[in-house]
């Protein structure tokens, strides 16, 4: 136990008050740990803002949402009407509706920038893996809080895009049809699925999201950050144990992270004042129809930050599952061959190759294509052990990994606007190779990673002055 | 300049084939849509708009969101509101409910015709905004003596509603017509979002707010960071 603390009794009140706060609760210790004298590298660039700017739009979110609840009907028979009401007669309920809205599509941006930030620079490697982790469950309920609030304006394609993503689950052999009735509440998507929604955008969901931030910036302040360069910072300290290379959080990054905030309030309200539909990316047309369970839309597109992974899915034809076959065949020989194992081993890979080839002849390709859609986002949180490079930030890679990742980033845009298309031929075929060359890229990580000449990594950052 | 010239090509190539996937597209999905006039600031219009639409289209269709008073934000003063739009025996608090019953309705036309609250929003697509849509499907309505309302319409194939407004078209000449479903459809914009010019009225001022927040910010930045070498 921390030592009781007294000051003069003729020190200021606030220092007074401070005391006494210290002397009951760590109030100043925690402001050091993670603001003052948490020790951050000093060469962080643009991309190092999105994770601050991730927990502006949480909090845009909370806000938001709790200002729409109070006026929100999770009703089947209100809740179209209800989000109109907001719109038109709730004072400044339109921008409040319009901040969630929008908010919605920007958390997906300023995440998915955040993701990129960490393949770029390796900050899922060794020792930030559990960060990575943490963050991967925020992505995944992420998507979970947003499908679900997405449902509730109760239009077209909120009905129609539940519709469809729900019966997905009836596709899992055996328990799938049981598990799409527990979760939709009825036979079809209807008021029981509205108000089980609701409670899971509202509360259910929030509590995780919210455990998962704290997690991952615990886990964060206590390896300290990565960089652009991917120099351990803590490795080359001063007398007094503080890294060369590392600035305080508070002022410098605080400062910095104003900036950025105000830069992003300035696009982030662009949009809301001026394109809150983005061109029917952000609020769908379709939505503005009241869901009717007996008219199926011709086009359901889920909103954009699904699309890539709607792409996975649908890429997964009966014709596709040979070709995945093809892959898991060659997979196995593979490993066979080229990997020393004992025998045992080898037996067991063939094995289960067997097995899988044979449930891929059996179990329906719609099943395997709700398996690559999970598998999709699955993937990414065995990153740190797919990635076998020497050196962690791409700065320090041989240069084709770059070419290799701008493809990757490439392929990501082209398989997601495939997802907001409707199918043809040819674009189906794209989306098979973008699918391929998605689960290619992690899959074989673990042996390009290691290929090429990799460039010599300083032992202190790089850093010039501005 | 070897690299300029292709560069040029490329990038007129690509203009080229972007136009020409532009034209399949729109041959594809029907005849492309008109460009409707843009009158969201113009209350006049946007008030002969409101007449015509409680006259020609509130007998059938409801706008079950909005409420009468709201056409106050488009220059009506709630007498006015009473005379010219209100023709039920609602209040002028309530909302835009139709005259017409629809079980009734649904036995007549084979539908229920659907709410108009916010029906330019739901029109929008690839073609156009939802009121280039309304604007052509108002002006492409056609006789067809084998429907059983004797109309059919370019837009809307075989669509349930008969051509309200063919008397009044043909009391006017063609300019007129396009000026009058001009009015119709900007009242239709207008009320699918009735906050939309506070919106962007409110949007310039927190724009410019946000400029010197960030000039300020900026500013500051600079300042802390001059210390670390």
């Amino acid at each position: 136990m921390a030592t009781f603390h007294e000051v003069s009794p003729n020190a200021p009140i606030g220092e007074k008050a401070l005391n006494w706060v210290d002397n009951r609760f760590p109030l100043s210790k925690l402001f050091k740990e993670h603001m003052s004298e948490y020790y951050a590298p000093k060469n962080f660039n643009f991309w190092y803002i999105f994770g601050s700017l991730s927990l502006l739009v949480l909090v845009i979110q909370i806000v938001t949402g709790i200002f729409l609840v109070m006026h929100y009907k999770p009703d089947a028979a209100l809740a179209f009407g209800s989000v109109e009401y907001i719109m038109r007669d709730v004072p400044w309920g339109w921008l409040i509706r319009y901040m969630h809205s929008t908010g919605a599509s920007a958390f997906f941006v300023v995440v998915y920038l955040h993701m990129f930030r960490g393949l770029m620079y390796g900050s899922y490697r060794k020792p930030r893996e559990l960060i990575w982790l943490f963050g991967c469950g925020i992505f995944l309920a992420l998507m979970a809080e947003a499908f679900m609030g997405y449902l509730l304006p109760w239009g077209q394609m909120s009905y129609w895009g539940a519709q469809v993503i729900v019966n997905l689950f009836s596709a899992i052999p055996f328990v799938g049809p049981d598990l799409a009735l527990l979760i939709r509440g009825d036979f079809v998507v209807g008021d029981a699925t509205l108000n089980r929604f609701f409670s899971f955008h509202v509360i259910a969901v929030p509590l995780v999201l919210l455990g998962l931030v704290v997690a991952h910036i615990i886990a964060l302040h206590e390896v300290g950050s990565n960089n652009p360069d991917g120099v351990e910072i803590k490795a080359s300290k001063d007398a007094n144990g503080i890294p060369l290379d590392g600035i305080p959080f508070h002022p410098y990054y605080s400062v910095h992270d104003v900036f950025g905030v105000s830069v992003f309030l300035f696009v982030f309200s662009a949009i809301v004042f001026f394109a809150p539909e983005m061109g029917g990316y952000f609020l769908e047309y379709n939505n503005f129809i009241p869901a009717d369970p007996f008219q199926t839309p011709l086009h359901i597109a889920p909103v954009w930050y699904f699309t890539p992974f709607y792409t996975l899915l649908r890429a997964v034809t009966a014709e596709m599952m040979y070709v995945l076959m093809a892959c898991v065949l060659a997979g196995a020989v593979l490993a066979v061959v080229k990997i020393k194992m004992p025998a045992l081993f080898k037996g067991l890979i063939v094995g289960g190759a067997v097995v899988i080839i044979a449930m891929m002849l059996t179990i329906d390709a719609k099943f395997w294509g709700v398996v690559a859609m999970g598998g999709g986002v699955v993937i990414l949180f065995f990153l740190p052990w797919l990635d076998n490079s020497q050196v962690k930030s791409i700065r320090y890679r041989p240069t084709w990994h770059k070419y290799l990742y701008a493809a990757f980033v490439i392929n990501f845009f082209v398989i997601g606007y495939l997802g907001t298309q409707p199918v043809s031929v040819i674009a189906g075929r794209i989306a098979q190779l973008g699918t391929l060359f998605y689960f290619g890229f992690f899959l074989l990580m673990p042996w390009w990673s290691r290929l090429g000449t990799f460039k010599e990594v300083p032992s202190r950052v790089n850093f010039t002055a501005h | 300049m070897k690299i300029k010239g292709f560069t040029q090509k490329t990038i007129l190539g690509l203009v080229v084939a972007l136009g020409m996937t532009a034209t399949v597209h729109a041959n594809s999905a029907g005849p492309a849509w008109d460009k409707a006039p843009n009158k969201i600031n113009d209350q006049a219009a946007l008030q002969n708009g409101a007449k015509v639409f409680a006259s020609y289209c509130l007998n059938c269709h409801s706008a079950a969101f909005n409420r009468y008073n709201r056409l106050q934000d488009i220059g009506f003063t709630v007498e006015q509101i009473k005379e010219n739009v209100l023709f039920t025996n609602a209040k002028v608090g309530d909302t835009m409910k139709a005259a017409i019953d629809p079980q009734q309705a649904k036995a007549w036309f084979g539908v229920n015709p659907p709410d108009l609250t916010v029906i330019a929003r739901s029109r929008a697509g690839a073609g156009g905004t939802g009121t280039d849509y309304l604007y052509t499907y108002m002006r492409s309505f056609y006789v067809d003596e084998a429907k059983p309302t004797g109309w059919n319409n370019h837009v809307f194939p075989n669509v349930a509603m008969p051509h309200v407004l063919w008397e009044m078209q043909s009391s006017m000449t063609p300019a007129q017509y396009d000026e009058t479903i001009g009015d119709l459809v900007n009242y239709l914009q207008w009320m699918g979002e009735p906050a939309q010019t506070t919106r962007k009225r409110i949007g310039i001022w927190v724009l410019i707010f946000l400029a010197g927040l960030t000039l300020v910010t900026w500013k500051l930045n600079k300042v802390y960071w001059k210390d670390i070498k």
